[in-house]
């Protein structure tokens, strides 16, 4: 199955060695034919329905205005209504860097995204912390805060490349199983039980 | 002009002949409501395509265009996506309400939709109050906000609902009398009565000077109520991150989101049922040429276009216009648009006795 | 300046000189409120304008640096003062009741450098956590990540601010007091809130829809760039300079190449001159474009946004083809530019230039014009010149306070005192006033770009300059105009390739500061008007 959307060669992609593994790992097992045209209608809602969080702390986030505006307009692919509810959002674009204050903060969005929810590391400083990285105030890329699904690196990413990164995210969303045992959700789960809040039960 | 009552006269008819009346009176009932709410749907679903695609035409932008033909597909999409987002379940907060609200509100926009005139023969139901029924329920909406505001347990929310209930009385005001002065104008409060009315003549030509301002005041107060900017300030997002509905999720705000649009799509149907004749073409005394080909355009087509046009108009002010501040827009309210109400409405009433209008 | 440290010296005697390339005037803790009252009041200094607190740690000594100025003779003084007490509880005493500013810039340096102001009414920490370990502007901060792990836990929220005093016997008492009364309704808005313009985050006490009291929290983008210059070597410490106030990238880093030519007195072309002036101005239309697109979107009109930003995307494609980036452009560098500019670079300022006065005439149009953006907008936010200068609010928002502050004209630097523009003041000091003073500004900038793009002349764009550069030892302060304001310099080197201390005077924390003030009785709506034609930078202000 290849995977991809309108207008993409399949070549055009990087990575589809990853996307690969995922089919792969989506068809081990079989899937009933009721429940995986259920499951392709709905990844098909999920995948070209992506609105994000409007979360942004530095210069990507200025990047990212520009990638609502009417050069690069995100709203051609349906991603342009930006929730500023964590609680409506799909998915956070995180960019900019985060730094200790914030980080509390940035998990209790996270937390507070109602599932599925997706996270796209954006720009060089949350990736890994980027110039600032042997800074005593930053957090060396935010990877260990939250699961990460997407990386876009740049300092700043240029639009074009926060259109490529969404259309990543959108592809992933297309390999999930919803009924039955999603696989991205377990991946999650371990995550989220290695890395606990302290003082917050559930 | 093409007379949809056939349709429903038929159905009846052949429900009759096969069961006994209490069933198909049930029946009949049960279709109807199916048929409303998929229409309601399609028709939010609709104007949520519309409104993207407007906005992104007011600022140069293409607006969406990738999923399915000219992006078409879009809302469909987006409802689906919503269907399955998982419903967050909160803390502290007062739960019965917090789940009663979007309903409420639903609900509320649902009643007001099913009084609405769609064509020749088309109407649920009409009687002779119909116009009053429908501003009353319309404003039960409001009780859901306020209570959406209230059981989140976050100031946000709280600071939200009660800047729109402040709003949403005030604003009632302005609507409830430009509908009286139509009211007048018209001698009846049924739906069905007022369109039919208006065969000679649309009542906003009909009614000129005191009509005209009628539908203004009409047209600004009916954006306040559906909480749509200029007067967005219960969900000003730039101040209160997402307004009295910051906490919900998943298919909750979609309830609300699907509301907001069908509000949208009510305020501008009551204005072209009030002024623009409802599914009347336009007539013109004695074009009869004219007016007879105007008939051959379905009733129907007449009643939305009309709608969709109107909506066109309100969208467009929010496109345009900066946002008021809340004291601002209770005074537009109650020291602008009141009084000019009030005197209008004896206008139209001078009019009307002294017989001045066409 | 000597002549004014001797004037100084003469009218308070308790001060001496200290001599250098930067002339300063030092004072005992004891009498610095005294000659702080005297700088600010007496008729002859009359310095009513402070610039910045630099904090110190000389490793022997902790101290600060005050640089004031006089906006009547412009002037500009520093004045050093050595911290009294132990290195564990140093302290000076505030100024915080001569200068509204200094309530803020004394927090900031005791965040970093842990000196206690003894006065001041809110000495909490600035930047970091409550409850941070160590003072990390100090020499011997310990950076070891155990001690301040990155943690998920809320950190710990306090109602309480506190104030020290000396007791009869000179030591440092402390005291909790309240910063919301007990019933106040606070708000928090931010730090993840769509009209802060980043992460800032308001404590707003309200009294329904009526603002009480602003409690200010900064620091959720704070990035230590002032710690880390101080590891680096010059050239590397520039590239800071983009990502501070982004809109600002090449005015601040044409700042620091300024400061550290003129440190290595190193003399740069005449073409390398006139493209960095004319990148600054180019920038400062984009920023200014920004500033109208998100403002109208704080205030509710979307639309504009798109229209600000056609402008910017055309100014951008500018920069692109010459520096290759659209955001952080790394283009000035110490002697020159990176590269030459790009071969249609004229043609394509031309056309701008044709294109910004129909635009500015639509913006105009469609929004200022609008009855309700007028009513939004005038009458809001009112601050007075007074309130400017003393909360040192500096470039488009102390400009239409009726403050004369554009540091083009008052300390001409590069070329600008050969260019024909106006400072553009104006006297209503509301947001409109604001929001008027920067599309004016577009204009005036675009009068600066049509004067040189014709006479870019030729040579090269960069000196040669050594590899490995050293600095002699000494002290440079510098006042330059970013997009938001004065942007202030300080490089003290002590002859090595990296610099000892600098210190960032940005222009966006004291624009912040000023929030609570003229917030007072306004409505939560105007807090975003307010706010927004402010036009503050999350990042800047955090550094």
């Amino acid at each position: 199955m290849e995977v991809t959307t309108k207008s993409m060669p399949y070549d055009a992609w990087k990575d589809n060695e990853y996307i690969e593994k995922l089919v792969k790992e989506l068809n081990e097992n079989g899937t009933n034919v009721i429940v995986g045209s259920l499951d392709k209608l709905i990844n098909w809602g999920r995948s070209n329905s992506i609105w994000p969080l409007t979360f942004a702390t530095s210069c990507c986030g200025i990047e990212f205005v520009s990638l609502g505006a009417a050069r690069f307009d995100m709203a051609r692919f349906g991603w342009e209504v930006a929730r500023s509810s964590p609680r409506q959002a799909d998915f956070m674009m995180v960019a900019g860097t985060i730094v200790h204050r914030m980080v509390p903060v940035f998990r209790r969005l996270y937390d507070q995204l109602a599932e599925p929810k997706y996270v796209i590391a954006c720009g060089g400083c949350a990736i890994s912390g980027g110039p600032f990285r042997k800074s005593y105030h930053v957090a060396k890329g935010i990877g260990d805060i939250v699961p990460v699904d997407v990386y876009v690196p740049g300092c700043p990413p240029r639009p074009e490349a926060m259109i490529y990164g969404i259309m990543q995210l959108s592809r992933k969303m297309k390999v999930e199983r919803f009924f039955g045992g999603v696989n991205r959700q377990e991946k999650q789960k371990e995550f989220l039980a290695a890395h606990p809040v302290e003082g917050v039960e559930d | 002009m093409q007379d949809f009552s056939f349709l429903t006269t038929w159905l009846d008819n052949s429900l009759r002949s096969i069961m006994p009346g209490w069933l198909s009176v049930t029946v009949e009932c049960l279709l109807v409501g199916v048929g409303l709410l998929l229409v309601y749907a399609l028709l939010a679903l609709f104007y949520i395509y519309y409104e993207r695609k407007l906005c992104a035409a007011f600022q140069c932008r293409l607006g969406p265009n990738r999923v399915g033909p000219w992006g078409l597909l879009q809302s469909f999409a987006d409802m689906f996506k919503m269907l399955i987002k998982e419903i967050i379940h909160l803390n502290h907060i007062d739960r019965f309400l917090f789940a009663l609200a979007p309903y409420l509100v639903i609900i509320a926009s649902m009643l007001a939709f099913a009084v609405l005139p769609w064509g020749n023969g088309l109407q649920i139901i009409d009687f002779n109050i119909g116009i009053f029924f429908l501003i009353a329920v319309s404003s039960i909406g409001v009780l859901g906000i306020l209570l959406a505001g209230w059981s989140s347990n976050n100031k946000f929310t709280l600071i939200g609902s009660l800047r729109s209930g402040a709003q949403m009385v005030s604003y009632e005001l302005s609507i409830g009398l430009s509908v009286i002065t139509m009211v007048c104008l018209a001698g009846t409060m049924s739906v069905g009565g007022i369109v039919q009315e208006q065969e000679n003549l649309w009542f906003i030509f009909k009614g000129h000077v005191p009509a005209v301002i009628a539908f203004i005041i009409y047209m600004i107060a009916g954006t306040a109520e559906t909480n749509r900017g200029p007067f967005d300030l219960p969900e000003a997002e730039s101040e209160l991150t997402a307004g009295y509905h910051t906490e919900y999720s998943g298919m909750h705000f979609g309830f609300f989101y699907l509301a907001e649009y069908l509000n949208l799509f009510i305020v501008s149907g009551v204005a072209s049922l009030l002024f623009l004749g409802g599914w009347m073409p336009l007539h013109f005394p004695g074009w009869d040429a004219f007016n007879h080909i105007m008939d051959y355009i379905p009733s129907v087509v007449w009643f939305i276009g009309k709608a969709v046009l109107l909506s066109f108009v309100i969208i467009w002010f929010k496109w345009t216009f900066p946002r008021l501040r809340i004291d601002q827009l209770l005074s537009l309210e109650w020291k602008y648009l009141l009084p000019i109400n009030l005197v209008n409405l004896v206008l139209m009433v001078l009019i009307i006795v002294n017989g001045w209008h066409f | 300046m000597a002549n004014i440290t001797d004037k100084i010296v003469k009218l308070f005697p308790d001060a001496t000189v200290v001599e250098g390339n930067d002339p300063m005037v030092t004072v005992a803790d004891s009498r610095w409120h005294d000659l702080a009252a005297l700088l600010r009041d007496n008729e002859e200094l009359k310095f009513d304008y402070l610039v910045t607190i630099v904090g110190m740690d000389w490793t022997e000594h902790l101290g600060c640096i005050y640089y004031l100025m006089s906006t009547e003779y412009n002037t500009v003084v520093g004045v050093k003062v050595l911290a009294e007490g132990t290195r564990e509880t140093p302290y000076i005493h505030s100024v915080a009741d001569l200068w509204a500013v200094a309530v803020t810039y004394e927090r900031e340096v005791f965040d970093f450098f842990g000196i206690v102001f003894i006065g001041n009414p809110d000495m909490r920490r600035l930047f970091l956590n409550l409850d941070w370990k160590g003072y990390p502007l100090r020499k011997d901060y310990d950076e070891d990540p155990a001690l301040n792990p990155v943690s998920t836990e809320s950190e710990r929220q306090t109602d309480f601010t506190d104030v020290y005093s000396l007791d009869e016997n000179g030591n440092v008492q402390k005291k909790e007091v309240r910063v919301f009364e007990k019933d106040d309704f606070v708000v928090n808005i931010g730090p993840q809130h769509p009209a802060t313009h980043g992460v800032l985050r308001f404590r707003t006490a309200v009294n329904g829809e009526e603002i009480k009291k602003i409690d200010l929290y900064c620091g959720y983008i704070h990035r230590g760039i002032e710690k880390l210059c101080e590891n680096l070597a010059y050239p590397q410490t520039l590239h800071f300079m983009d990502r501070m106030d982004y809109f600002s990238a090449h005015n601040y880093h044409h700042a620091l190449c300024m400061l550290i030519e003129k440190a290595a007195g190193i003399e740069i072309s005449r073409r390398a001159q006139v493209i960095r002036v004319m990148m600054d101005e180019l920038s400062r239309i984009a920023s200014h474009c920004l500033f109208i697109g998100t403002y109208c979107m704080d205030l509710g009109a979307t639309t504009m946004l798109f229209y600000a930003l056609r402008v910017r995307e055309q100014i951008l494609d500018i920069m692109e083809k010459t520096c290759g980036a659209r955001m952080t452009f790394n283009y000035e560098c110490i002697g020159g530019v990176m590269q030459d500019l790009a071969p249609d670079f004229v043609q394509d300022v031309k056309a701008l230039l044709e294109v910004l006065p129909k635009n500015i005439k639509e913006y105009n149009e469609i929004f200022t014009g609008n009855v309700i953006a007028r009513n939004r907008m005038e009458g809001v936010g009112v601050l007075s010149r007074e309130d400017a200068i003393s909360y040192a609010v500096t470039g488009p928002s102390g400009r239409a306070s009726g403050w004369a502050c554009d540091m083009r004209k008052l300390f001409p630097y590069s070329i600008y005192s050969e260019l024909d523009f106006e400072e553009v003041v104006m006297t209503e000091g509301d947001s409109m006033a604001r929001f008027k003073c920067r599309m004016r500004e577009m204009e005036e900038s675009a009068k600066i770009l049509a004067q040189l793009v014709d006479n870019i002349p030729e040579g090269e764009y960069c000196v040669k300059v050594p590899k490995v550069l050293k600095l002699p030892v000494g002290s440079w302060f510098q006042l330059t105009e970013g997009c938001r304001g004065a942007f202030g310099l300080y490089l003290e080197s002590d002859g090595n390739t990296k610099p000892y201390r600098l210190k960032i005077a940005p222009p966006c924390l004291p624009q912040a500061a000023v929030v609570d003030h003229i917030t007072r009785g306004q409505k939560i709506a105007d807090l975003i008007t307010i706010g927004g034609s402010m036009d503050y930078i999350v990042p800047d202000i955090d550094r």
